[in-house]
């Protein structure tokens, strides 16, 4: 593990650390926090940074630190929920279209073409002005909106697994589609489906902070960080780090994921030597 | 009919078709509101006869796909009906926005193109070198920030800190350029930055595909220079790849228009529609979702046509 | 030639990959001299294109010119500023490439494309350019020469862009042409044409050229003195009639020996036996069927044949003919479109999923691609195993005691089973897609090209493999290939496929007993021998009908070939099917014409190309 890691590039080892760090914080976030949530700790609103609050207070002088942990539950977790949904449906899809070819690909392709050219923000837009925004229903359609993404990138890779020679030599064994799929496609493609679940990550995470700045995501009392800087929106003019730092925070996740992708994707070619 | 022309013709009816799907999508997206509208627009203390009413005129009463069929009609007339808010008429409403949208879309796009193209076109004929690694790096940093992050530290530096520019949008005075470079120069700046960013990065990875195939290593052996090499060989080929990319990339920027006018305050269709959202003023939010939806199949369908064109192999069969 | 002074000479070179970790062209010294044609031969990997791109200044992506000196007339490329190295290429020295489908611009007319090099160069104005260019289309046997500039580059055939590209490389009159491999990509009696049109070219403009090659017999006609390479090494030089005739390196004389295989032992078939595999008027293609349940691209036509226990039929044609095509339907990846197979007596359903296990379990496949038909994620053992499982339930001591066997059947040694294939040789890669396929225990392989990726002495040790398998296994074989040699050295039966119809089909003398079909006729005369003057005595017969080519017109004929044919009857062959006619001989053929009159034709078409067997 330790020579694995020494021997990224810098760049793909500093997105891991980030990723790593995220992801902790997003686990224990709450038991690091310094002070309890919601509970407001000055008087002062929009302060600047001071030894009891590292990145100031927000509007109602709660620690913006506090808020930050808290709120990685909701960007981090719920985001990454609903990439492993919309990558799992849309890679099993994926998997299954290409390797049954025909109609089943034909039919799935065009449907799912058709739900791609929905721009992302308008459809969780015109869902949630139908439906609202409770967790369950912003992680649902986030799922449904790049399912297709995911199935489109898989199926390409998968349908030039699919027209090489062992495939073929597997189904003249007599193979179902099952073992296809899983033991003769899937292995080959991991990597890149890997780098996929990144990318789309990224994509999920900016729509829902994205709907969240709007004050169409998650909902009070819950806080993502996009919530996190609507509410505090009003400290811009006082240049509050209250603003800066949850907008910052999600900066900080997205490249990291998306140098680790970057660093991942281009290793693919030497990769699996041995 | 030719092959080329049947082709273009059944990439026009996959579009057509795509739109109805799409339009489906939102009708029926919207009708998952739970519970009765007109119930819901009149409040509590409606009558039911004023209840009977609303749903009649908003044919409430009909099945599903009778109201959608209206609704599909009203698109085409362009009678999208009445704001369940304020009871203007939705055509009306989105007439005096639209313009400012496309008027924002446009500059954008004017100014994040040539940036883009040019950036990305560096970045393959110098593949490899420090220069690409860095605007690498610094394109993949751009696509994944979001539009907001860029707004507030925009506002924070030039409005708050240096006082140069207006943090907030007071409205259009389309003859003097001066102010129109002021008005415009936060919103243009925040929605170039993601559109360059992945434009360039798209734009890159097609050309260099091209650079790294055989007829340009041929060129090569021939003695082609390196600018002849670029604008001659290897563009002609990348330009149906590039084509698609700048349209793609409006759907970045549809949604950087949506949190950019929000942000400045900016008197657009995005902001209409948010505004819609949070009232849940049904028939403007379809609309409008309409209105993005078919701009954004217009462009990928218009870029799908060039790339045809400029396809040699499907212009000579 | 000694007098003068060379116009190229190599020094030492040296070139080197991955860094400097490993050294591709190692001290590599030799010289060409005016008018000369040195021919660069030896198998894939060896450096010989590495080598001819130096003479150009230029190294692949990954590789660095380390050391040596280079001359081309009075200029040392290697080093040389970019703006000097831009007017030496296409200039001084020119490059035909390979692949020249690749190697044109898909995105420009042709005539833009030939002329591009006097245009940027500053030799010709753009007309005076253009009207060369069709001077030398028209010294290059082009059809059409004064239309074909407008076309673009996926408007012509391979043949044709072949030749298209030495104009573009002759456009500067260069000192110096570099000819790397141009005709491998094309069928053999495409070749012939091209090869003709280089030579003539070379002659009359007394061009100094540099061939790349791996096949001695096309070098044979081609080259003045031949230099044999090896891993970046050069084993041999020689004038070209003293290295064929009296090599002295022991690596030459493995390559000619490779060039011109021996039959394999054969076996005594018991006779009368009941046929393995019967298929009868098979029908197939792609794309979507019609009204009648044919396919929009038809690729076979009325197929027949069979094939009995432990024998071996082999299939010839050129490219495109429909081999794989047909070896997909027997595996039932493709359904056939109308006809029957039967295995053993019973029919087999079209598709592979509606075969039972033991049918699928009697018929295994094995592709060209070597190591595209091993997946990459899964070891050795791994590949091995699952045929053991799925067929024969084995498991645990059995199924590793079995895999070993196997191993050894072809011959890998046991070290490999925990290797993935990126770890192993072409050669080896193939061994282990027969073992593969003999796990299964079939009664038929499929072998689909399984040479035709190897070079030649891997190849050959392949073959000799596969004929020890049979010989101990008693298994029979459908083996397709598009290198008579082969054919010639393996097979029992032979098939001879033209644009997916059988026109010949007999025992494996039929490819050496006159009358013929007009095609197989054509075919076995384009093969290259390794006699020098072979592409000079061609009769001007088989020059006519290798010219043409398979349009796509000509697809649709009655009898495709009709267009080539010089025996062809006008208003019949292209309308009337023709029949299936039996000849002395003992083979069949698909002709109007009868044995008479083709064994006419075919005497005064002389000379024959019977080789001793
Ligand atoms: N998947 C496919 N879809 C459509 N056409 C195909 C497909 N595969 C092959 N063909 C066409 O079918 C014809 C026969 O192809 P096939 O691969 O059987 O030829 P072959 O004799 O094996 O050629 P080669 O010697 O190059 O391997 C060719 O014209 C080819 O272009
Ligand atoms: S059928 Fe006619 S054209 Fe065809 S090969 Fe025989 S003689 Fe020639
Ligand atoms: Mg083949």
């Amino acid at each position: 593990m330790n020579a694995g890691i020494t021997r990224l590039r810098p760049a793909t080892a500093a997105g891991l650390l980030i990723v790593l760090f995220w992801a902790a914080m997003a686990a224990f976030g709450p038991l690091l926090a310094p002070h309890a949530d919601g509970g407001v700790m000055s008087a002062q609103v929009f302060d600047a940074a001071s030894r009891a609050a590292p990145l100031g207070t927000d509007y109602l002088g709660r620690d913006m630190l506090t808020r930050i942990l808290i709120g990685a539950r909701y960007t981090v977790g719920v985001a990454a929920v609903a990439t492993g949904l919309a990558s799992l449906v849309g890679t099993t899809l994926a998997l299954c279209a290409a390797t049954v070819g025909g109609w089943t690909d034909a039919v799935l392709s065009r449907l799912l073409d058709a739900l791609i050219s929905l721009p992302s923000l308008l459809f969780a837009l015109v869902v949630v002005a139908s439906v609202g925004s409770s967790i369950p229903m912003l992680v649902a359609t986030a799922a449904v909106i790049y399912v297709p993404g995911a199935y489109r990138t898989v199926r390409a890779l998968a349908v030039n697994i699919v027209a090489m020679e062992f495939v073929k030599v597997a189904r003249a064994r007599g193979e179902g589609t099952l073992y296809l799929m899983r033991a003769e496609i899937l292995p080959n493609i991991v990597l890149p489906v890997l780098t996929d679940f990144g990318l789309r990550f990224i994509y999920v995470v900016l729509l829902l902070s994205g709907l969240s700045f709007l004050g169409l995501g998650i909902q009070p009392p819950y806080a993502d960080w996009g919530s996190l800087v609507r509410e505090n929106i009003e400290g811009l003019a006082y240049g509050a780090p209250a603003v800066i730092m949850p907008a910052l925070a999600i900066a900080t996740l997205t490249i990291g994921v998306n140098l680790l992708v970057d660093g991942l994707a281009g290793r693919r070619g030497g990769g699996d030597g041995r | 009919m030719s092959p080329l022309a049947r082709l273009l013709a059944a990439r026009l009816a996959s579009g057509v078709l795509t739109l109805l799907i799409v339009s489906l999508l939102v009708f029926l997206a919207t009708e998952m509101l739970p519970g009765d509208v007109a119930q819901a627009v009149l409040g509590q203390s409606a009558t039911p006869d004023a209840v009977a009413a609303l749903r009649a005129a908003m044919h409430l009463d009909q099945p599903g796909w009778l109201r959608y069929l209206l609704w599909l009609r009203g698109l085409l007339t362009l009678d999208l009906g009445r704001s369940l808010v304020n009871g203007l008429p939705v055509a009306s409403l989105i007439g005096s926005r639209l313009p400012n949208s496309l008027l924002l879309a446009g500059l954008t796009a004017l100014v994040a193109v040539p940036v883009a193209l040019l950036l990305g076109i560096t970045a393959a004929v110098w593949r490899g070198t420090a220069y690409d690694r860095v605007v690498g790096v610094l394109t993949v940093s751009a696509v994944s920030v979001p539009e907001f992050l860029v707004a507030t530290l925009a506002v924070l530096v030039f409005a708050v800190r240096l006082h140069w520019l207006p943090a907030m949008f007071y409205g259009l005075d389309l003859r003097s350029p001066g102010h129109m470079l002021l008005v415009f120069a936060m919103p243009v700046a925040t929605l170039s930055f993601v559109v360059v960013a992945q434009i360039a990065r798209m734009t890159r990875a097609a050309l260099t595909n091209v650079l790294d195939s055989s007829y340009i290593e041929m060129a090569v052996l021939k003695g082609v220079r390196p600018l002849r090499l670029v604008l001659r060989h290897a563009l002609p080929n990348a330009l149906g790849p590039i084509v698609n990319a700048v349209a793609l990339s409006v759907s970045f920027l549809l949604g950087g228009v949506i949190i950019v006018e929000t942000i400045f305050n900016y008197p657009g269709l995005a902001k209409l529609m948010v505004d819609g959202v949070s009232t849940r003023d049904m028939p403007l939010v379809q609309a409008c979702a309409m209105i993005f939806c078919a701009a954004y199949l217009l462009l990928v369908l218009l870029a799908d046509l060039l790339a045809i064109l400029a396809n040699p192999r499907l212009r000579h069969p | 030639m000694g007098g003068k002074a060379p116009l190229v000479t190599v020094e030492g070179l040296r070139v080197t990959a991955g860094g400097g970790r490993s050294v591709i062209v190692d001290d590599v010294s030799f010289s060409i001299a005016r008018g000369e044609v040195v021919a660069l031969i030896g198998e894939s990997g060896s450096g010989k294109t590495t080598i001819a791109l130096a003479l150009m200044g230029y190294a692949r992506a990954g590789c660095t010119i380390a050391g040596g000196r280079v001359r081309v007339g009075g200029v040392e490329p290697i080093g040389l500023a970019p703006a000097a190295l831009a007017r030496l290429r296409g200039r001084t020295v020119s490059y035909i490439a390979q692949s020249a489908a690749a190697a044109f611009n898909p995105a420009q007319r042709i005539m833009a494309q030939v002329v591009e090099n006097a245009l940027i160069h500053r030799l010709r104005s753009r007309a005076a350019a253009e009207a060369r260019a069709r001077a030398l289309f028209r010294a290059l046997a082009l059809p059409d020469p004064d239309g074909v500039g407008a076309l673009f580059p996926h408007q012509v055939s391979g043949g044709q862009l072949q030749r298209l590209m030495a104009a573009m490389a002759l456009i500067t009159d260069p000192a110096l042409v570099i000819l790397d491999e141009p005709t491998t990509a094309l069928d053999v009696t495409t070749q012939i044409e091209v090869l003709r049109a280089f030579k003539r070219v070379v002659r009359e403009q007394g061009t100094t050229a540099l061939y790349v090659s791996h096949d001695l017999s096309v070098v044979a006609q081609m080259a003045d003195r031949i230099i044999v390479l090896r891993d970046g090494v050069v084993q041999e030089s020689a004038p070209a009639a003293q290295l064929l005739t009296a090599p002295a390196h022991p690596y030459t004389r493995s390559l000619l020996a490779a060039a011109a295989p021996a039959p394999r032992q054969a076996v005594a078939l018991p006779a009368g036996a009941a046929p393995l595999l019967r298929v009868s008027g098979l029908v197939a293609g792609y794309g979507p069927p019609d009204a009648r349940g044919l396919p929009a691209v038809p690729v076979l036509h009325d197929i027949a044949f069979s094939i009995a226990p432990g024998s071996v039929l082999g299939v010839v044609g050129e490219s495109g003919c429909g081999k794989s095509t047909l070896a997909q339907v027997i595996a039932g990846l493709l359904p056939a479109a109308r006809g029957s197979i039967t295995l053993d007596g019973e029919a087999l359903a079209p598709r592979a999923a509606g075969r039972t296990r033991e049918q699928l379990r009697r018929v295994q496949i094995v592709f060209q691609m070597a190591d595209m038909a091993l997946n990459p994620a899964h070891s050795v053992r791994r590949i091995l195993a699952r045929p053991l499982q799925f067929y024969h339930g084995l498991r645990d001591a059995a199924l590793a005691r079995r895999v070993a066997a196997l191993l050894d059947m072809v011959r890998l040694p046991q070290a490999l089973a925990d290797r993935l294939p990126a770890g192993l040789s072409g050669g080896q890669k193939q061994r282990l897609n027969l073992a593969r396929a003999l796990a299964a225990e079939p009664a038929l392989i499929l072998c689909d090209e399984v040479t035709s990726a190897l070079d030649t002495v891997v190849g050959a040790a392949i073959l000799d493999l596969l004929a020890e398998l049979r010989r101990e296994l008693g298994v029979a074989y459908l083996f397709i290939s598009h290198d008579i040699s082969t054919i010639r050295a393996l097979c029992d039966q032979v098939m001879i496929l033209y644009a997916g119809r059988c026109v010949e089909r007999g025992g494996r003398q039929v490819m050496q007993m006159a009358p013929m079909h007009p095609y197989t006729d054509l075919l076995l005369s384009s093969v290259p021998e390794l006699r020098p003057g072979w592409l000079d005595g061609m009769s001007a017969t088989h020059l006519a009908e290798a010219a043409g080519g398979l349009t796509r017109a000509a697809a649709r004929l009655a009898c495709p070939f009709q267009p080539r044919c010089a025996v062809r009857l006008e208003d019949v062959c292209d309308r009337v099917p023709p029949p299936v006619q039996p000849l002395s001989k003992g083979a069949s053929i698909l002709c109007h014409r009868g044995e008479a009159e083709l064994l006419r034709a075919q005497a005064t078409a002389a000379p024959l190309h019977a080789s001793a067997d």
